[in-house]
């Protein structure tokens, strides 16, 4: 090749002076979409991305190749990096990936979970049945199981007519009601996130958070149990419980499996299991604080409104159906999209 | 990292360095974020967090004084909840993949397959700060609100906080326990000008020095490439000092001009040494054969 007598003689420098405008405008276009994001670029913009994103990194390989000038190569691998993600790596936008989850990620992630939640559920019903027959056998055990702040006077010392009053028509709490509803479901959402996370520590911490909430549910019936209220502290619960205790069942299950995944990967590598499994179980975990959130609200609006019942369990149960239909229903099976 | 690499895999390196090739089949060698700008990005997200609630609660407290009070209250539950589980995810899952702190240290979470980053995966790493930050935090908090501060379980707390926090240090590609359950890493993509080119002529009226082959074969890539960093730095005491080491190796008389003679001095190797490597010999360092004709 022979060069103009006025170029310059250095490899780098020949060919920056003739691709520098091209990286110039890449680096543009990089920068607007980090700051204003994609809707900020016209359409020649837009176009012409791909064209100078390509374009970069040959140059790049030539640079790495044939130029000794290392800021360039330097400034070339950040470059390219960055226009790689903003065209590789960008998600889909917040509210497809919503519509999305919706449609598919959440029920395939609950489906995906069946056996961990089938786990989950038999120990809340194991621990539910051992704490109400301790609590019947020995109410004074309840104690050991419920602190007082919980329990809020429903304890076995508690009068039967004061047990119906936390049942309806609770004026006494009537004005704190919306607080209370909003405390719980940040508190139960909070212990949804937990009983994912800790499943990491192989699901043992998991497994005694789900194993306490059953036997908090089983305590309190016995108590109401014990006054003849069975059935109606069951409507009562049942109301907004149906779908709240379904959302720890699942979160806890989305624990399990994380534990589980960690601790027997099979054939294949510990880290490639663990995060195949973590990204589908955070979906589900996502979606028990959905539920948590539709439970607050049937926990504020429908317990003060319904007072019958059972319209009481007509709604719980009713919104159980619903549920599983969303859940469990065959589908058609779209290309995973993980 | 024993329990969590495949066998066989060969161990990543000890720099910063991971080899990443885009579909285009380029290697991008991505650098990783480093403990230290993590733990800084981490600090500066968790004090902006602190802010905006210290603030928020103020208004709060302030507009309670006037009546309204029981939406204010659920307001601000939902506000906390948000500002702490939420802070980290949906600015992550938005398109710039960085909190307020990582874009400010230059880093950017991305799936360490290159794919794009997915609501699940930013969601499980971000889960995972439960564990490792807010537990034993609210933890101490409950014990110490409760005047009865166990020693034992303190220290339970600080060792399990420990475990985590220091998670990142002992791999090699700095996941906390979120990166591993949510596939992810992070890395640096901090902007980089591209600087002047010192291997152009600025100037042509200036004459060139010109350098014999025995005093170019002096020294390699490795040499050129320290020389232009000196050059770029541009500090006159240690162009004086570099430039005085080469005129001795090379036997060169001292002419009064150290930064014009650095810069001939570079083109001329660069010049040399692209040749060379154009041809299939690369000289790495100053202890390698000579570019030029062998013998």
């Amino acid at each position: 090749m022979n060069a103009p007598a006025d170029m310059p003689l250095v490899n780098a420098s020949r060919f920056r002076a003739t691709h520098e405008m091209d990286w110039k405008r890449l680096e543009g276009i990089v920068n607007r979409i980090e700051r204003r994001g994609i809707g900020a670029l016209t359409e020649g913009d837009l176009l012409m991305l791909p064209l100078l994103y390509r374009s970069a990194l040959s140059a790049l390989s030539v640079a790495r190749e044939t130029s000794l000038d290392r800021a360039l190569v330097a400034y070339l691998e950040a470059l390219c990096t960055r226009a790689y993600f903003q065209i590789y790596g960008v998600p889909t936008s917040f509210w497809t990936q919503l519509k999305d989850f919706f449609a598919r990620g959440w029920p395939q992630a609950v489906q995906a979970l069946w056996r961990e939640t089938l786990a989950s559920f038999l120990l809340t019903v194991i621990a539910a049945v051992a704490a109400f027959l301790i609590v019947r056998h020995d109410p004074s055990l309840f104690y050991a199981i419920i602190p007082d702040s919980l329990a809020n006077g429903r304890d076995p010392s508690a009068s039967a007519q004061a047990l119906r009053d936390t049942l309806y028509n609770s004026k006494h709490q009537e004005d704190g009601l919306a607080v209370f509803a909003t405390a719980l479901f940040t508190h139960n959402a909070q212990i949804a996130i937990f009983a994912f996370a800790l499943g990491f520590a192989f699901a043992i911490p998991t497994v005694l958070l789900i194993a306490y909430n059953g036997l908090m549910l089983g305590a309190f019936l016995a108590v109401f149990a014990a006054k003849g209220l069975g059935v109606e502290a069951a409507g009562w619960l049942t109301i907004h419980g149906t779908t709240e205790i379904f959302a720890i069942i699942l979160s806890g299950a989305a624990g399990f499996r994380i534990g589980t995944a960690i601790a027997f990967p099979g054939r294949a590598a510990r880290t490639d299991f663990a995060f195949t499994v973590g990204r589908q179980a955070s979906v589900a975990m996502a979606g028990a604080v959905v539920m948590l959130i539709l439970a607050g609200l049937l926990e504020g609006i429908g317990r003060q409104t319904v007072q019958v019942d059972l319209e009481r369990y007509a709604i719980g149960l009713s919104v159980l159906t619903g549920w599983l239909l969303y859940f469990y229903l065959p589908r058609k099976r779209h290309v995973a999209v993980s | 990292m024993w329990p969590f690499r495949k066998r066989g895999e060969p161990k990543p390196p000890r720099t910063l360095r991971r080899s990443f090739v885009t579909p285009e089949g380029v290697d991008l060698q991505l650098e990783l974020g480093s403990a230290g700008a993590r733990a800084a990005a981490f600090m500066l997200d968790a004090f902006l967090m602190l802010v905006i609630l210290i603030l928020v609660t103020i208004a709060v407290a302030y507009l309670i004084e006037g009546g309204k009070s029981q939406v204010l209250e659920i307001l601000w539950l939902i506000g906390f909840f948000v500002l702490r589980n939420g802070w980290f995810v949906l600015f992550e899952i938005s398109g710039r993949g960085a909190t307020p702190g990582k874009m400010a240290l230059g880093l950017r979470v991305v799936a360490r397959d290159g794919a794009p980053l997915t609501g699940g995966a930013v969601i499980a790493r971000n889960a995972m700060r439960e564990i490792e930050i807010f537990l034993p935090l609210s933890f101490l908090g409950y014990q110490a609100s409760h005047q009865a501060v166990d020693a034992f379980l303190v220290i339970f707390a600080l060792s399990w906080t420990c475990i985590f926090l220091f998670f990142p240090l002992m791999n090699r590609d700095r996941l906390r326990i979120g990166d591993l359950v949510g596939g992810t890493w992070v890395v640096r993509t901090a902007r980089t000008a591209l600087g002047v080119d010192i291997g152009a002529d600025e100037t042509m009226e200036r004459p060139r020095r010109r350098f014999t082959d025995a005093t170019l074969d002096l020294y390699g890539v490795y040499e050129l490439q320290t020389l232009e960093e000196v050059l770029r730095v541009g500090r006159p005491e240690a162009i004086a000092t570099v430039a005085e080491a080469v005129r001795r190796k090379a036997e060169l008389p001292d002419d009064g001009d150290d930064l014009g003679f650095l810069t001939d001095y570079y083109r001329a190797l660069c010049v040399r040494l692209e040749r060379g490597m154009m041809l299939g010999r690369r000289r790495d360092n100053k202890f390698a054969p000579s570019v030029g004709r062998r013998g």
